[in-house]
């Protein structure tokens, strides 16, 4: 865009705005829904990934090993169990540490307090990185000789995955939908403006402006039309999740969850609407202006 | 100039308007197009500002040759052309001025020098006083006027116009005419199409006659202005065969 035409088109863009208030304000008004449904279902999904990957650095899935196995085939296990695939570290807990552990827990219980050791076996804590194949791993780890008995949590973390699944390819497909009825409700609004402004147009072409100059003020308009609702979309997120995020903290069930906060996410929701809200803006003043410029 | 050599024109419903013409205007020159209704004048001037493509022959304006342009030239090409048609053709809620201002500013002029030269064409064209008025607000000789002062705005090279006085009445129809040959006077070339012959003949200019789209004459001729018995009476359209 010449920087001499700058104000020009920007005054032209925001002219058609103005002149066609109502239908602007439409497409600003289904736009920012569209942006805010998507925004919506991605923090979703961050929010189940966020989870399942907490899952995955604090579940730990522990093997109890043998009573007969002697002191050193049970160090050696160490190597077998890090040997499995996806498998981060395997730490030894001696059944003497897992009773001290255990007293920890329950410090008012007298009972718990002195224990023999001998009621217990011997286990590893075992960390794995995706918490996808859990089942498989905790197969390969119950298979190992010497491994007397897996505790995984495997349904939890099979339906969190699950769940993450399903999140994701729901909001990749809703994304997809709604930005494409974005792009089309943007795109009719602005060849409302194309269309009074028919004899201007084909007077520029008639004088020789080139298809450049033609479309920016059109370009301008859908940009224009798109960061708004862009803004409006992240107003209205923030509040959204803002309130949804409080009232998951205030309930003693589901504060277990652990909202990723705001803040985290604020940033990143704020451009992705720009960025969203400018191509899809851009994109219906372009399909928009399209027939005007073929000759 | 223009040069049109062999050139035939098809458009897509097959219909065949221009079987073969060619012809040459040079510059400075002052040419009439004339034919019978559907002869192809139209086409020719379409095919002039880029708007058809020819199907065969070759077709040269002011340097650029249209019949193989690139698109991106087409722009460049067309402001060395200023075009006026029978129906005016303004922007209904710019003012006269504006009107003008919006074909420079379109191509990029800079703003200081469009004021003096709407100035100037608005001047020539006699409507100075008319310069914050809506089209809606002048008759229609005003308003083809103002057509023609925008199309001398960019200083083309060439002016084609396709029926400037199709829609005037016979005083204002000789007044425009007039109004063109004085702008022809000052170097633009000039090419009219039209179908009044009477007002052609007041002019003695080269006519080029085409029919069901081939060149039929093309000669320099017509009655002098002021030749009381052949006196121009108004519009009435005579058999052009
Ligand atoms: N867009 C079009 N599609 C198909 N055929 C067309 C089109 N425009 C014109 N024609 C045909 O091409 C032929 C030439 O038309 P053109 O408009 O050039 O005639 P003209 O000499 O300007 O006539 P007039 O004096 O009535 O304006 C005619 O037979 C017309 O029907
Ligand atoms: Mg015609």
């Amino acid at each position: 865009m010449p920087g001499r035409n700058l104000l020009y088109f920007l005054h032209e863009g925001l002219v058609n705005v103005v002149r066609h208030g109502f239908m602007s304000f439409a497409a600003v008004g289904t736009t920012a829904a569209c942006l805010l449904i998507m925004g919506t279902f991605s923090l979703l999904a961050v929010n189940a990934d966020s989870i399942l990957h907490r899952l995955e650095t604090e579940n730990e899935i522990l093997a109890y090993v043998d009573e007969s196995y002697t002191d050193e085939d049970t160090l050696a296990l160490k190597a077998e169990l890090e040997k499995i695939p996806d498998v981060l570290r395997a730490d030894f807990i001696s059944k003497e540490e897992a009773v001290v552990d255990f007293a920890a827990q329950y410090p008012e219980e007298e009972l718990f307090q002195s224990l023999d050791p001998e009621i217990l076996r011997d286990r590893y804590s075992i960390h794995i990185v995706n918490i996808e194949r859990i089942s498989q791993i905790s197969e390969a780890i119950r298979s190992l000789p010497g491994i007397v008995k897996v505790n995984a949590y495997e349904d939890v973390a099979g339906g969190f995955v699950t769940l993450r699944n399903i999140t994701s390819l729901v909001s990749l497909v809703l994304i997809a939908l709604l930005f494409v009825v974005s792009v089309f409700i943007t795109a009719n609004t602005i060849k409302l403006t194309t269309l009074d402004r028919r004899d201007e147009i084909a007077i520029m072409r008639m004088v020789g402006a080139t298809n450049a100059f033609i479309r920016w003020p059109f370009v301008v308009e859908g940009a224009f039309l798109g960061g708004l609702s862009a803004l409006v979309a992240y107003a209205l997120q923030t509040l959204i999740y803002n309130s949804i995020a409080n009232g998951v903290t205030r309930n003693d069930l589901l504060k277990l969850l652990r909202i990723v906060p705001y803040e985290n996410l604020s940033r990143i929701v704020l451009t992705g609407f720009l960025l969203s809200g400018l191509l899809i803006g851009v994109g219906g003043s372009l399909s928009a202006i399209r027939k005007y410029l073929e000759v | 100039m223009i040069r049109l050599k062999d050139v035939e024109m098809s458009y897509d419903n097959g219909n065949k308007a221009i079987r073969g013409i060619s012809f040459t205007i040079d510059d400075g020159e002052f040419a009439f197009l004339v034919g019978p209704s559907g002869s192809g004048k139209s086409t020719i001037i379409k095919l002039l500002t880029g708007e058809v493509e020819p199907s065969a022959g070759r077709i040269m304006v002011n340097g650029f040759s249209t019949s193989n342009i690139m698109p991106r030239q087409i722009p460049l090409m067309r402001r060395t052309l200023g075009v006026i048609f029978q129906d005016f053709r303004l922007i209904s809620n710019r003012t006269v001025y504006d009107n003008l201002a919006f074909a420079m500013r379109v191509v990029n002029t800079p703003t200081r020098s469009i004021r003096e030269r709407i100035n100037y064409c608005l001047d020539l064209v006699g409507l100075t006083n008319k310069a914050s008025n809506y089209p809606t607000e002048l008759s229609g000789g005003e308003q083809q006027r103002v057509a023609i002062a925008r199309a001398l705005v960019n200083n083309p090279d060439t002016i084609i116009a396709d029926e400037p006085t199709g829609n005037l009445d016979p005083e204002r129809s000789l007044e425009l005419m007039e109004l063109l040959v004085r702008i022809n006077e000052l170097g633009t070339t000039m090419l009219v199409v039209t179908h009044e012959k009477a007002l052609v003949d007041l002019f003695g200019k080269r006519v080029i006659m085409i029919d069901e789209g081939h060149v039929v004459s093309d000669q320099v001729g017509g009655y002098r202005l002021h030749d009381e018995e052949n006196a121009y009476a108004g519009g009435s359209d005579y058999a052009w065969t």
